[in-house]
């Protein structure tokens, strides 16, 4: 039996994006944090997750976005790209769209302000639930930075407690530390 | 049993719908058969209502393909097989009406007479088994005779 060469797969899967069939395009990326999931739709990215178990996250998708969901890299490439330098310490802001139309309004607006907070600068949840306008929010800001779907993107590492301790990261705290270390807020 | 993410669908039966299209067009022009079969369940998928016969449907995508690409004329033309293609008048006269049967009388008929399977082959495309495969390709006849005849 011949199997199916590398190169149909990936033409397939190119075309399958290019001629915008898909609900949601994903890859993997990887990075000295290891290898991120990498999700999109048409309207922006959607989903960086570490620690992917592949089925339950393209369960997740599907669920959440439409069925058709398949692995496409060329989608996932400016993403990549912009994931490649900000670890090799080239690019300090991301320029990407990003797809959180469906998460809940406070999420939205807590994210908003988190994609504000500058590379290299820590703030603490009390200090981001003022700036989304919600003072006394800090723990719900905590769930929502624990349930932040583009991870380092919008950049929840860099939200940290009022004591100045790390505290708490959806992918470990050795991860937000190497982030916060190579983005120099961290020693 | 709900439809399962494209990706599963494509990683489960991507291989053996090539080989499909391998042994009824040819290595030449399977590839682009296999692109086009999986971009038409592709734009088709959002449709289905669940994840069943997603095997036998992925067939049917292909055969109706691997039958479009025989009758497609070719630059280097003389291929002996499209001869043996042509002697088909029966299911010519049925194909427009098989979209209306279940979906497995409808693969079971369209692999049967539209691409002269056997049924042990159908039987496995359907998950089931040749005596199966016969049974769902002559209920779909039988239904097919009704429809023509009313």
């Amino acid at each position: 039996m011949t199997p199916v060469s590398a190169d149909l797969d990936r033409r397939f899967r190119d075309t399958a994006a290019s001629e915008q069939l898909l609900d949601v395009a994903y890859d993997f990326v990887d990075s000295p944090v290891g290898a991120l999931l990498v999700a999109g739709t048409e309207r922006g990215l959607c989903r960086i997750a570490y620690d992917a178990e592949p089925e339950r996250e393209v369960d997740r998708l599907a669920h959440a976005f439409g069925v058709r969901v398949l692995r496409s890299p060329r989608p996932i490439d400016p993403a990549r790209r912009q994931l490649d330098e900000y670890f090799e310490g080239a690019r300090q802001r991301f320029d990407l769209a990003v797809d959180i139309a469906l998460l809940a309004d406070f999420n939205r607006r807590v994210l908003r302000e988190l994609a504000r907070v500058p590379y290299g600068e820590v703030v603490t949840y009390g200090d981001l639930a003022a700036r989304a306008a919600r003072p006394r929010a800090a723990r719900a800001v905590g769930t929502v930075m624990n349930r932040n779907p583009l991870p380092i993107v919008l950049p929840c590492h860099r939200v940290v407690g009022a004591n100045g301790k790390l505290v708490g990261y959806a992918g470990g705290l050795e991860r937000k530390e190497a982030l916060l270390r190579l983005e120099g807020a961290l020693l | 049993m709900t439809l399962p993410p494209f990706e599963r669908f494509y990683e489960e039966h991507r291989e053996e719908i090539y080989a499909f299209l391998v042994r009824r067009v040819g290595r030449e022009r399977a590839e682009d058969a296999f692109q086009e079969t999986f971009l038409r369940a592709l734009r088709a998928y959002p449709k289905l209502r669940h994840g069943e016969h997603l095997r036998a449907w992925a067939y049917t995508i292909a055969s109706r393909i691997a039958i479009d690409e025989h009758r497609r004329p070719r630059a280097d033309a003389e291929l002996p097989e499209l001869a043996s293609l042509d002697g088909r008048p029966a299911f010519a006269e049925l194909e427009h009406l098989a979209d209306e049967l279940p979906p497995t009388e409808r693969a079971a008929v369209v692999l049967r007479y539209g691409y002269d399977l056997d049924y042990a082959d159908i039987g496995a495309a359907l998950g089931s088994n040749a005596t199966a495969a016969r049974q769902a390709a002559s209920a779909g006849i039988r239904r097919l005779r009704r429809k023509e005849a009313q």
